[in-house]
């Protein structure tokens, strides 16, 4: 092999520059914050929408969906697999039962690194006490 | 073939530097357009389309006009074309390359560019445009890379490129006409509404790209060995000519038709572009250099010893590529919006970033063409040596 | 190496047209993620009866008889500004505008009327989206992100639109505007229950069709002082629309360009 010198030394500098960040953190003796939700009280407790299995994974599949009911078919409504019938609309549905979002939504997501645009556009209720 | 692209002379390199000083600053106001909006731009409710579109659209022509010398060469074996054919198909991409930054530059959400792919709609032009754009710079990027590869082992291409090259020829012509078909199938824009909009588009095409490659071959000459030889060059001009012609005479065509009819949602546009509308007319002094420039393209082009004499003749492709570019890459989008539907005159200019992005896509375009020119060059004379 | 380099970037290749088609066809064929996510779920059908009824051509009847734009009122303008966030930057070149009045002259540029009252002359005419039966937006739209829906109301998927305003350009009534920059810090009193839009994308007047899904009337039509506004079901022979049409003289803005534009006015 031709300059392995060159090109191991080279992938040995890439690798460090990738991780970087991580040694950034653990030099800072930063643990991984492992996401911590806030589930709506016991009282308040109803049924979601689908099993919280499939909700953890896919809800925004389930979400992508419901847009497209919504906005370009022109439906309303969702009847879930428990027989019930919800509203297909996020702030109301979904941020009914789950209304802080910087305990709920934003745990996982920072957690994982995605930064979704929601509110850019979709405004917090008001009459939620979010932050 | 690409390592012929890192060997040059100093004047090569601070050239390529130049360009790219020119590349990062458009890059940096493109940074400032992408973080603000396109309101950094002199685009507006009423002028909802600018500078960006309507270079795009000046520059599908100049993709398309590589057809001039591929058609002659490969269709009729015109042999003087043979040295300058690869440098029209290198032309070719580069203009399309430049093409599609200037669409993606104008868009306002650019993430959202695969929903291009994503949702195919058969019905609107722009999806067509966008086959008929990526389909050209596949086919010249396969002639370009199989021609000079063969021209470097010194052998004969192999046979199936000449299907290839054959179907690049309507498709230059596709490409021009549905970029022209973006335009004028809108009932609600009279000005661009003429079935002359497509065989125009062509015209001007046919004549500002061999000017342009007319003006390279001649720049190239005198910084370095090549010589594209006088024949080519001839041919080249009687090309130019005669589509300059056409160019000139639909134009007038369009005049005639406008301004007898009189339709008044007609002619306002028209009366905008060249006399000024409820006295209002940013694009009047424009319009009437690109029709002193067409006169005195005309003139040189049309006597024969102005065209065959190389300083004259000079002069003459530049002041067709500029006068078309007026034509085509300023007033021909633009006034397609002013008077408003409402019948309002709102002016549109471009803004300093706006200009300085579009410069940039421009250097982008002759650094690209500098450095595919480059490797020719160095191909060429190695397998002479 | 076992696997060339050529032989991988093909692979990629075909994976990348595989995954094209399967959005392609999830779109095409009715949401089939809609059904994918419903047999992951074991969800049941959707509700019936939440879709339009099929035969509805919503229209708008504007009386400009009754209406006194003229005199200043703009509660129509205010109630949809208000409604659905609609930024005021203070400035004509990033506005944007859903309902808005022009002088009736401008309204109807080819209709050449001389001789009229002063009181009409000066009218103003308030000019919408008119949901075209033919809606040459949705025809040049390079997305489907615009798209006319069963009842016929003409509208934006915000979240698609890539911002190439090529709807702007064929729109022959001017009804479109674009986000030229964020509009959020331009909207006074947000409405919490529509959401605002982002840079990038264009938006116009939809009829309300947040409204008219759960079966009210446009804002505009509800607030008008003069009952001006008149919004139905053209394809209803016992709708008011259709009423207004039959008693009275009605013109539409440019129809001659085939777009048949879905608001009538009554002069």
């Amino acid at each position: 092999m031709y300059d392995s010198g060159k090109i191991i030394a080279g992938l040995i500098i890439f690798a460090a520059l990738f991780t970087s960040p991580v040694w950034y953190d653990v030099l800072n003796g930063k643990a991984l914050q492992r996401p911590d939700l806030v589930l709506p009280s016991k009282e308040n407790q109803k049924e979601c929408v689908a099993a919280a299995e499939f909700m953890r994974r896919d809800h925004m599949r389930l979400l992508n969906d419901w847009r497209y009911e919504v906005v370009r078919k022109g439906e309303t409504y969702f009847s879930s697999d428990n027989g019930k019938e919800y509203e297909m609309r996020f702030t109301k549905t979904c941020l009914g039962c789950h209304p802080n979002t910087s305990q709920f939504c934003d745990q996982c997501h920072s957690y994982v690194g995605v930064t979704p645009y929601c509110w850019d556009c979709h405004n917090k209720p008001r009459n939620l006490s979010i932050q | 073939m690409i390592e012929h692209a890192f060997r040059g002379n100093k004047r090569y390199w601070s050239w390529l530097v130049f360009l790219s000083l020119i590349i990062l600053t458009g890059f940096y106001f493109y940074m400032r357009q992408f973080n603000y909006g396109l309101g950094i731009t002199g685009m507006s409710r009423n002028v909802s389309w600018g500078l960006y579109i309507a270079q795009f659209t000046f520059m599908v022509g100049v993709a398309a006009s590589a057809v001039m010398v591929v058609l002659p060469y490969y269709l009729h074996d015109y042999k003087a074309f043979g040295k300058i054919t690869i440098l029209g198909e290198f032309l070719a991409i580069s203009s399309v390359i430049m093409c599609m930054i200037f669409v993606f530059v104008d868009l306002g959400q650019p993430f959202r560019l695969l929903n291009l792919m994503l949702y195919p709609t058969p019905h609107s032009l722009l999806f067509w445009d966008v086959i008929a754009l990526s389909g050209y710079l596949l086919l010249n990027v396969v002639i370009t890379r199989v021609t000079l590869d063969a021209e470097h082992k010194s052998t004969a291409p192999p046979k199936w490129i000449r299907v290839v090259i054959i179907v690049s020829i309507p498709w230059a012509v596709s490409i021009h006409t549905v970029t022209a078909f973006l335009l004028s199938g809108l009932a609600g824009r009279p000005f661009w509404l003429t079935a002359i909009m497509a065989p125009r588009f062509l015209a001007s095409a046919f004549s500002a790209g061999p000017a342009l490659l007319v003006v390279l071959c001649l720049v190239m000459k005198k910084l370095t060995d090549f010589d594209a030889g006088d024949e080519a060059l001839k041919k080249l001009g009687l090309i130019i000519t005669y589509a300059m012609c056409v160019n000139v005479f639909f134009i007038l065509m369009e005049f005639f038709t406008t301004f007898y009819s009189g339709i008044p949602s007609d002619v306002s546009h028209m009366q905008y572009l060249y006399f000024g509308f409820e006295g209002k007319g940013k694009l009047v002094p424009w319009m009437w250099a690109s029709v002193a420039l067409a006169v005195v393209s005309l003139v040189l082009l049309i006597v024969p010893k102005t065209r065959e004499n190389h300083r004259t003749f000079f002069v003459a492709c530049i002041t067709v590529f500029l006068s078309i570019w007026i034509d085509k890459g300023l007033g021909l989008v633009i006034t397609g919006f002013i008077p408003s539907p409402f019948g309002k005159v709102v002016q549109y200019w471009p803004t300093i970033p706006e200009s300085l992005i579009t410069l940039g896509v421009w250097a982008i375009g002759f650094f690209l063409i500098t450095i595919f020119y480059k490797m020719v060059l160095s191909i060429r004379m190695e397998s002479e040596a | 190496m076992s696997i060339s380099r050529r032989t991988l970037l093909k692979l990629v290749g075909l994976t990348a047209l595989g995954v094209t088609a399967e959005k392609y066809v999830s779109v095409h064929a009715g949401s089939t993620s809609a059904k994918l996510v419903a047999k992951a779920i074991g969800a049941g059908k959707r509700l019936a009866g939440t879709k339009p009824a099929q035969k509805v051509r919503l229209a708008m009847v504007v009386d400009l008889r009754k209406c006194v734009s003229e005199q200043g009122c703009t509660k129509c303008i205010d109630a949809c500004n208000k409604a659905h966030n609609i930024p005021d930057f203070g400035e004509s070149k990033d506005e944007i505008k859903w309902i808005w009045k022009e002088p009736y002259q401008d309204a109807f540029l080819d209709q050449e009327n001389f001789y009229m009252k002063d009181e009409f002359k000066n009218k103003k005419v308030p000019v919408f989206c008119n949901s075209c039966d033919n809606p040459p937006c949705v025809e040049v739209c390079p997305t489907q992100a615009t798209f006319k829906r069963d009842d016929g109301i003409v509208m934006i998927d915000w979240h698609r639109c890539i911002g190439c305003r090529y709807c702007m350009a064929a729109c022959p009534y001017g009804s479109r505007s674009f986000n030229w920059r964020d509009p959020r810090p331009f909207i006074k009193d947000i409405n919490p229950d529509f959401p605002t839009r982002m840079k990038g994308v264009v938006e116009k007047c939809t009829w309300c069709d947040e409204r008219v899904s759960q079966g009210l009337s446009p804002i505009c039509v509800d607030v008008c002082p003069g009952k001006a506004l008149v919004f139905g079901n053209l394809n209803d022979p016992g709708s008011e629309v259709r009423q207004l049409l039959k008693d009275n003289f009605s013109i539409r803005r440019k129809p001659g360009l085939g777009t048949s534009p879905e608001i009538y006015y009554l002069v």
